[in-house]
This record gives structure tokens, C-alpha cells and sequence, in this order.
């Protein structure tokens, strides 16, 4: 057992996350693998500030989260209008700007 | 050369050239508002610049006169200075070309008063005197170079004058680009001048020519002759000027008989200096002097077109001048006296051909002429006169002029001599033959004119230059030759004449030419004055006929050798520029147009799509940083 | 400092149980069909890596995982899932073709990379941990609070910023501006509803014993499904076929009481199913 165990489950949370944006549709699921994607890099961040003796990584985390908390305000209110306008909660729907 | 600055009267000689041009101006900007008294304001610049040019002369008093103008280039090492040289020789060139140039004129008010474009005549017509006196006026090569263009150009408007008739502007198309051959061999001759001596003026061209290596200087020699040939008609430059005769006839008489295409030879006689250094070039002057003389003698001899006839004579007469400034300083003289002489009598012989065409409804074919002698006794009688000058009857202006030429061919000493000598002899009979039956042709024999002809004589306005002409034409001779000798004039320019032992007595040489002269007539009066003259040209003629008749295969020689190559090269480059260059810049466009919309199918709209691609790129970011710290 | 930081066994134990539980939440997030299923999972998830956080010496993390993460902001995806409501999008076919194949072979290899690069690189890697800067009298939050408060003091402001903007924006975007009177009125309303075919009220859903959802569609009297019953934006459930009272004489216990399934109960005597 080391810390890098903890790095490479970050990783695999991470890739899981980044896969799921690729494959799934409805927006709001796509959100959540974003999500999931952010709390994978926030594992690291303690990790490393675990390993590192400073403090830092942990208020890195923590700023992480707020950004975090701004984004998905911002974007569940994007995706509710979106689907106000376009009856669907589909990424692929809203694929107007093209060639 | 010493030349002094200006004064008095002389200080004015620019306003020589200011005259026409202003007129010209007038006419052009003044728009319709001129169109009642525009031919009256043409006119009367050109007597006005007549009339100063005769008080200048006067003032001459044989000095060379410079006239500093304004500074036109001063580039580094190329300072060129707009000024005027009046000396004996411009004189002679102004007072001939503003004095025939204002007897055109008037004559013009008759021949044009019916063409709704007169005003534009005008103006074109005092364009080109401004631009023919600056040729001539001025006192370096590149000043002259301008009036060189400046009387092409006036040239190729006057030809295209009917623009509507295509045979017009085809023919002042042929001009003006023939013209061009000669106008780059001048150009070059004088960026030679100036990348070897560093200077343009007659005065620093001349006074160190003799330092030039003599390569450089028969290089120079030759590329002004090629100037000359092509400005003058001259062969191998000679089909365009036949052809120029689509122009109005006081076109004819004025630029294509009596100035312009003499430019070339005062060229020559003005590079003297240079052509003194030079026998190589001199010779080439020689030959294409003879050559031309016998091309447009044989070629005129089987014409029906009255004023082909004239152009062709036109031609073979500047050979003769040609062929006299080849033979150096012995033939300057004589060269610029026949000059002189020719136009007077060959302007009176075109304004005669006009009278006769407005006559026959602006018909030009001889065929279809006959018995106008008792209709139009003034036309006739300064014909005539002109005719007589012209082949050289004894004490007409041509038998001075032309005998003195062919004194110095013999005079040369050599067999080359004998042989111009001869040629020029030749020519002299074949001059007869066709003027001869120019005669017989239109004034002669019964009448053979087309329904609804009814020939009469022209206005007074047409007949008083017609006759003021003739009387030139019986006088000049005399009054150059023996009375006045114009080359005591010229003297300052050429030289004191040396008085040289002749090879062959001129009494001679005056009996043999009149006898070839008289024997030419009477072959004339065989072959046309006998008999019937048909209404068409025979068909069934010999091979010499048919080649004179095609003007010695000129234009085939043309098309065949420059036209068809440059038509394939033209075709050749117009394929590789639509195939190679077009196909390299469409393919490359095409492949880029194909390329991009082929990309641009992978901007879907889909996030997905695009989040893939991003993933795909941060796997091979990662997989370089692990390359890259692992190895 | 101490550069030589065991990691005790309780850790170790506590990573491998709550390790593959992250993982299986992950998984089940990008692989349910149902939305809300995923969030759930998602929270199974975050729960787990707070316990993480707590572990590496980071209880104020922690806390905040559980309590912003997963209180708030998954309970802010369920409310705009439950407004959005249930979604062709749910579906798993994916429609772009190879997106799928070229997703997993990618996120394999990236993993692949990220993982043996991250293993290579920190084999080695000690654990300092943090005792020296939160240990003692200074705890966690101390620490923390003094890091922000002094060398993060601008960023922190910063994000405060930032959050009201993003309030503000969400306001700006969920918000419908409606004018005032175009409301359509009661009486308007009642106007439109007698001018179609259907004036009388839409039948309300089926209420039973045991199912009291707007998804159990009502029944006719003939025991056909009221497809007007149907509430929109809901796929219809099974209908919930309570088994209808049969009478005294089959009462013989509680359960028989409730009844029958059988279309014609009342044939038989003495009852069925005991």
C-alpha cells in the first residue's frame, strides 16, 4: 500500500468519467462524468499534498470545488433552457453549428 | 558643333511647337462648342507657326541656336534637359513642315468639309505638326524620342481616322505596331548612348562619340537605322506604310508622303556624326536605301490603287534619301534636297489624288478613271507638273534632286559605287514607267467610270494648295540646287562642301537618266496609253507581275516569318497558361476546396465527436511526455 | 518533517473496501439506463472519495465532499432531472457510429498511459505527511483558513465573485419573462376546453391499495387501461391489477380477504389460495 495506489485510482475514476462524456447523451449524465472527473483530480491534489508536507494541494482541491459548485449552477441552468427551447436534454441534438 | 544660347526672336522658337499644340488642346478639350470655327483655329496655329518659323530662319543668320527649356529628368547620373536646337538643319525640317503642314491644312477645309468629324481631324492633324516639330527641334535624343512617339501616334489616329471601315483600323493597327519594331531599335540606341557616354544631348553624343569603341558605335549606328526603318517605310519595316493609305488623303500628303516619313532620314542626317564613324552601318544604310528604292519602284509599277501607287513612290523616293545619307558626307546634302523637293511634289501629287477621289466619289481603283483631263484642268495640270518633278524632267525640282543623288553614288569611286549607281538609274526609269501610267490611267484615254459619276473640279480651297505646290514642285529644284545651294546653308551642319572631282560627269549622268526616264514613259504609253485599258485586272499574268502586285510577297514574308510563329507562340503560351499555370493554380485550388469540405464534414455538430477527438489528443500528449521521460 | 510516513494497515484496509466501491459507483454512473440511478451512483461515488479525503489527512475536505458535493450540487442534478424529466437521451444505443468503440479503445489506452506513467514516476514517491503544518494545537481547518487568508487572500475573493456571477447567470437563464396579461384567464381557459371535443374533466390516475403513483394509469369500469388517465412525460406502469374483493364467503383469511386475481372468483366455492 502507497500513495500510489490512491494516483491510480484517480486515474481510472478519471478515464471512467471521460469515457462516460463520450458515450452517453443526455446532458445532464454528461455533467455528472464531468463531475466524476473533477473529484478524481481532487483526489490527487490530497494526495500529492499528503505526499508533498504542504497544504497546498488541499486548498487547490478546495478551489476545484468551488469552481466546480459555479459551473454546475451555470450549466444545469443551460441545459434547462436548452431543453425549454428544444424539448431534449441530448447533446447530440443540439448540433446546429456544423459545415 | 558651337552652339550659342538663344536671343531675340529665337528665344521664342518653342512657341513653334506651342502653337499646334495649344490648337490641339483647344480642339480636344473643347468638345463640340469648337466644332464651327475648330478647322479655322488648326489652320491658323500652323500659319502662325509658318509664319514665326520664317522669322526665325531669318534670325539664324547660320548660327546653331540652343534653346534651354526646363529640366525634364534629373535622375542621378541622367540629367535631361528639355531644350530646342535651332540650327540651319531644323529650319529647313520647320519651314517645310509648317509650310506644306498649313497648305494641307487649308486644303483639309475643302476635302473635310463634309465628315462630321472635321474638328477631331484638326486636332490630330495639329498634334501631329507639334509632335513632328519637336522631333525635329529638338537638342537630345530623348526629347526627339518623344516627338518620334508623339508623330506615331498622331500617325495611327489619322490612319484610323474611318475607324469604321475595319480595313482602317487594321491598317493603323499594322502601322503603329510595325512602327514599334523601329521605335524599340531607337530606344535601345539611345540607353547605349547613355550607358557609354552618360549623356543624351546631340552636343555630348556627338563631341564623344569618337571615344566609343567601334563596335559600340556601329551597334548604336544600326539600332537607329532600325528606328529610321521603321518610321520611314524602309525595308525591311516598308509593308505598313502602302497600307497607311486608309487614312484621309491630306493624311497621306502630309505625314505619309511629306514629313513623317522623311523623319527617319533626318535621324541619319542629324547622327551624321555618328554614321561618320561607322562605314559598317553606313553601308547597311546603303543597302537597304537601294533595296527599297527597287522594292517600291517594282511594286508601284503594278498597281491599280491610286494612292498605293503614290505610297509605293512614296517608299522607293525615301530610298533614294536613304541610300544618299549612306554615302556619308557627299550625300547629305543631296540626301535632305530631294527631301525637300519630294515634299513638295509628291504633297501635290497626294492632294491631286484626293481631288481626283472626290471627284469619283471617293473611288481609289485607276481602272475605273479615264479622260479627266478636260474635266478637271487645275487638278490636272498641277499633277502634271508634280508628275513631271516627280520622274525627273530636265529643271523640274526632281531632276536636280535626284541626279545630285546619283552624281554621289558615282562619286563613290568603287564598283559599289557603279552598281548604286546603276540601281538607282534603274529605279529612275521604273519611276517614269509607273508614274506614267498613273497618268495614262486617270487622265488619259475615254472615260471609264462607274454609273452616277459625275467628276468635277474641286473647290478653290483644294486647288490653291494643289497649285502653290506645283509651283513648288517646278522650283524647288532650282532654287536648292543651283540658285540658293542648300548646301551653303548647311554648311554649319555638314561641313563646307569640298567641291570633289566628279567620277562621272554630271551631264552625263543628267542625259543618261533622262533617256531611261523618257524610255520608262514610253513603255508606260505601250502597255497602257495604246490600248483598251479592262474595267478588272487581268488575271493571267506573269509570275514578275504577280510578285510586284503583292508588293514582292511582303506581307507574306511577314506572316510567314513573324505573325504565324507568334500566333503559335501566342497559342502555345495561352495552353500552357490555361493547362500548366491555370491547371497548377485550379488544381491546388480545387484540391484545397475538396480537401477543406472533406474536413470540414468532420465538424458534425456533435460535442461527442469533438470531445473524442480531444481525448484522442491528450492520449497522444500523454504518450509523448512517457516517451519522452522514459527514453 | 518526517520523510518516512508508514501507511497503517487500517488505511490500507479502508482503501481496498472503499477503492472497488468508487470504482463500482463510477462504472454504474456511465452504465444505468436511468438518470437518476446514475446520480445515485455518482453519490455512492463521492461518499467514498470523501471518506478518502478524511483518511489523507484532509477532514475539512472531507466534510466539505459530503456536505457541498454530494448534499448540495447532486441534489441540484436531481431537481433539474426531475424538471427535465425522463428523456429519449436515457437511451444507451448510440447513434454515431464507432464513437462508442473509439471511446473504450481511447480510454483504455488513456488510462493505460496515465496509470503506468503515475505508477513509474511515484513508486518511490515518500509520504511526508502532514502532521508538521496541522498537527498539534493548528488543525486542519486552521491551516487551511490561514493558507486562504493570507497567501490564496486574492483568489479566494476571487472565486467569491465568481460565485455570485454564476448565481446571477443561472438566475438569468432559468428565468422566463412573461408579460403581464398574457396569461390566459380562467374564463379563456374554460372557453378553449367546450370548444373541443372533450369538455369534461381528464380522468385522474389510478389510485389503489398499492400503488398511489401519477404513473398508474386509472381503469374503465370494463377493466380496460383510461389512456386519458395517462400522466404526460411518464411511461405508464404495468397496471396494478389488485385483485378485486370477492364477498364473505370466501373470506377465509386476512390475505383472502384481499382477494382474487382469478377473473371469476365468485364460481368458486371455499376459495383458492390459502
Amino acid at each position: 500500500m502507497s500513495l500510489t495506489h490512491y494516483l491510480v485510482l484517480a486515474a481510472i475514476l478519471f478515464t471512467i468519467g471521460a469515457v462516460g462524456v463520450l458515450v452517453r447523451r443526455n446532458a445532464i449524465v454528461v455533467f455528472m462524468c464531468i463531475e466524476l472527473m473533477l473529484n478524481s483530480v481532487n483526489l490527487t491534489l490530497v494526495t500529492f499534498a499528503r505526499a508533498s508536507g504542504t497544504l497546498d494541494g488541499q486548498i487547490m482541491a478546495f478551489f476545484v470545488m468551488v469552481v466546480a459548485a459555479a459551473e454546475v449552477v451555470v450549466g444545469l441552468a443551460i441545459i434547462m433552457s436548452i431543453y425549454r427551447t428544444r424539448r431534449s436534454a441530448s447533446v447530440d441534438d443540439a448540433n446546429l453549428l456544423k459545415y | 558643333m558651337d552652339t550659342v544660347p538663344a536671343d531675340g526672336l529665337l528665344a521664342a522658337s518653342w512657341l513653334l511647337i506651342a502653337l499646334p499644340l495649344a490648337g490641339a488642346a483647344v480642339l480636344l478639350l473643347g468638345g463640340r462648342r469648337t466644332d464651327r470655327w475648330g478647322h479655322l483655329l488648326g489652320t491658323g496655329t500652323v500659319v502662325a507657326a509658318f509664319v514665326l518659323g520664317l522669322l526665325c530662319t531669318f534670325a539664324l543668320d547660320g548660327r546653331q541656336v540652343d534653346v534651354d527649356l526646363f529640366t525634364f529628368a534629373a535622375t542621378g547620373s541622367l540629367d535631361v534637359q528639355a531644350g530646342l536646337l535651332y540650327d540651319p538643319l531644323s529650319a529647313v525640317f520647320v519651314l517645310l513642315i509648317t509650310g506644306v503642314g498649313a497648305l494641307i491644312h487649308v486644303y483639309s477645309i475643302g476635302y473635310m468639309a463634309h465628315d462630321p468629324r472635321r474638328r477631331r481631324f484638326f486636332a490630330y492633324l495639329n498634334l501631329f505638326i507639334a509632335a513632328m516639330l519637336l522631333l525635329v527641334l529638338a537638342d537630345n535624343f530623348v526629347a526627339l524620342y518623344v516627338g518620334w512617339e508623339g508623330v506615331g501616334l498622331a500617325s495611327y489616329l489619322l490612319i484610323a481616322f474611318w475607324h469604321e471601315r475595319p480595313s482602317a483600323a487594321t491598317a493603323a493597327k499594322k502601322a503603329f505596331i510595325m512602327n514599334r519594331v523601329g521605335d524599340v531599335g531607337l530606344a535601345l540606341a539611345i540607353f547605349v548612348m547613355f550607358a557609354q557616354l552618360g549623356t543624351v544631348t546631340f552636343e555630348g553624343v556627338f563631341g564623344s562619340v569618337g571615344v566609343l569603341a567601334g563596335g559600340t558605335v556601329t551597334a548604336i549606328g544600326l539600332l537607329l537605322l532600325l528606328g529610321a526603318c521603321g518610321k520611314s517605310g524602309q525595308f525591311p519595316l516598308q509593308a505598313w506604310l502602302p497600307d497607311a493609305m486608309e487614312g484621309p488623303t491630306p493624311v497621306s500628303a502630309l505625314i505619309h508622303a511629306a514629313t513623317m516619313v522623311t523623319a527617319g532620314v533626318y535621324l541619319i542626317a542629324r547622327s551624321a556624326p555618328i554614321y561618320d564613324q561607322t562605314p559598317t552601318a553606313r553601308a547597311v544604310v546603303l543597302a537597304v536605301g537601294a533595296v527599297t528604292l527597287m522594292i517600291g519602284a517594282i511594286a508601284g509599277c503594278a498597281q491599280d490603287d491610286i494612292k498605293k501607287v503614290l505610297a509605293y513612290s512614296t517608299v522607293s523616293q525615301i530610298g533614294y534619301m536613304f541610300l544618299a545619307v549612306g554615302l556619308g558626307p557627299a550625300g547629305y546634302v543631296a540626301a535632305l534636297a530631294h527631301l525637300l523637293t519630294h515634299g513638295f511634289f509628291k504633297a501635290g501629287l497626294f492632294l491631286g489624288a484626293g481631288s481626283v477621289m472626290h471627284a469619283m466619289n471617293d473611288s481609289v481603283d485607276m481602272r475605273r478613271y479615264g479622260g479627266l483631263a478636260s474635266k478637271m484642268k487645275v487638278t490636272f495640270v498641277t499633277f502634271g507638273l508634280g508628275y513631271l518633278a516627280l520622274i525627273g524632267f530636265p529643271f523640274l525640282s526632281g531632276f536636280y534632286s535626284k541626279d545630285a543623288i546619283i552624281e554621289a553614288a558615282f562619286d563613290r569611286g568603287d564598283g559599289w559605287g557603279y552598281v548604286l549607281g546603276a540601281v538607282a538609274i534603274l529605279a529612275a526609269g521604273l519611276t517614269a514607267f509607273y508614274m506614267t501610267r498613273l497618268m495614262l490611267l486617270t487622265f488619259g484615254g475615254r472615260p471609264r467610270w462607274e454609273d452616277g459619276v459625275h467628276p468635277h473640279e474641286s473647290p478653290s480651297v483644294m486647288t490653291v494648295p494643289m497649285i502653290v505646290l506645283a509651283v513648288g514642285s517646278v522650283l524647288a529644284g532650282f532654287l536648292l540646287v543651283v540658285a540658293f545651294p542648300l548646301e551653303e546653308w548647311l554648311a554649319p551642319v555638314f561641313g563646307e562642301p569640298e567641291g570633289a572631282e566628279h567620277v562621272v560627269a554630271p551631264l552625263v549622268v543628267s542625259v543618261l537618266v533622262t533617256l531611261v526616264m523618257v524610255l520608262g514613259a514610253g513603255t508606260a504609253w505601250l502597255f497602257v496609253g495604246r490600248r483598251e485599258v479592262p474595267l478588272t485586272a487581268p488575271v493571267r499574268v506573269s509570275p514578275v507581275v504577280r510578285a510586284a502586285r503583292r508588293a514582292l510577297y511582303a506581307d507574306t514574308v511577314n506572316e510567314s516569318l513573324f505573325m504565324r510563329p507568334g500566333q503559335w507562340l501566342t497559342r502555345a503560351l495561352v495552353f500552357v497558361d490555361n493547362r500548366g499555370v491555370d491547371g497548377a493554380v485550379n488544381g491546388l485550388a480545387a484540391t484545397l476546396g475538396g480537401s477543406s469540405s472533406r474536413l470540414g464534414r468532420a465538424q458534425t455538430g456533435f460535442v461527442r465527436s469533438y470531445a473524442l477527438s480531444m481525448l484522442g489528443g491528450a492520449v497522444v500528449v500523454a504518450g509523448a511526455l512517457l516517451a519522452v521521460t522514459a527514453g | 518533517m518526517n520523510p518516512d510516513v508508514v501507511i497503517g494497515t487500517g488505511e490500507a484496509v479502508v482503501f481496498w473496501v472503499l477503492g472497488p466501491i468508487a470504482l463500482a459507483g463510477a462504472l454504474g454512473m456511465v452504465l444505468s439506463r436511468n438518470a437518476v440511478h446514475s446520480a445515485l451512483w455518482l453519490v455512492n461515488t463521492m461518499l467514498a472519495l470523501g471518506v478518502f479525503y478524511v483518511v489523507q489527512e484532509a477532514p475539512f475536505l472531507g466534510a466539505v465532499q459530503i456536505i457541498v458535493y454530494t448534499g448540495a450540487i447532486m441534489i441540484l442534478f436531481l431537481f433539474v432531472l426531475m424538471l427535465v424529466g425522463r428523456d429519449s437521451s436515457d437511451s444507451v444505443v448510440e447513434t454515431l457510429r464507432g464513437q462508442r468503440v473509439a471511446a473504450i479503445l481511447l480510454g483504455i489506452g488513456f488510462a493505460g498511459l496515465v496509470g503506468a506513467g503515475v505508477a513509474r514516476a511515484t513508486q518511490d514517491l515518500p509520504v511526508t505527511g502532514l502532521a508538521a503544518v496541522q498537527g498539534g494545537e493548528n488543525s486542519n481547518i486552521e491551516a487551511i483558513a490561514a493558507l486562504i487568508f493570507t497567501r490564496y487572500l486574492l483568489a479566494f475573493e476571487v472565486t467569491s465573485a465568481l460565485l455570485i456571477t454564476a448565481a446571477v447567470g443561472a438566475m438569468v437563464l432559468a428565468h422566463i419573462e412573461r408579460e403581464p396579461g398574457t396569461r390566459p384567464t380562467q374564463k379563456e381557459l374554460s372557453r378553449a376546453r367546450f370548444l373541443t371535443d372533450r369538455p369534461q374533466t381528464l380522468p385522474g390516475p389510478g389510485v389503489y391499495a398499492r400503488a398511489n403513483s401519477v404513473a398508474a394509469p386509472a381503469l374503465l369500469p370494463d377493466g380496460r387501461v383510461a389512456e386519458d388517465s395517462f400522466a404526460t412525460g411518464i411511461d405508464p406502469q404495468e397496471v396494478d391489477q389488485m385483485p378485486r374483493p370477492t364477498g364473505r364467503a370466501e373470506l377465509g383469511s386476512p390475505d383472502a380477504a384481499l382477494g382474487t386475481l382469478d377473473p371469476a372468483p365468485s364460481d368458486i366455492p371455499g376459495g383458492r389460495d390459502r
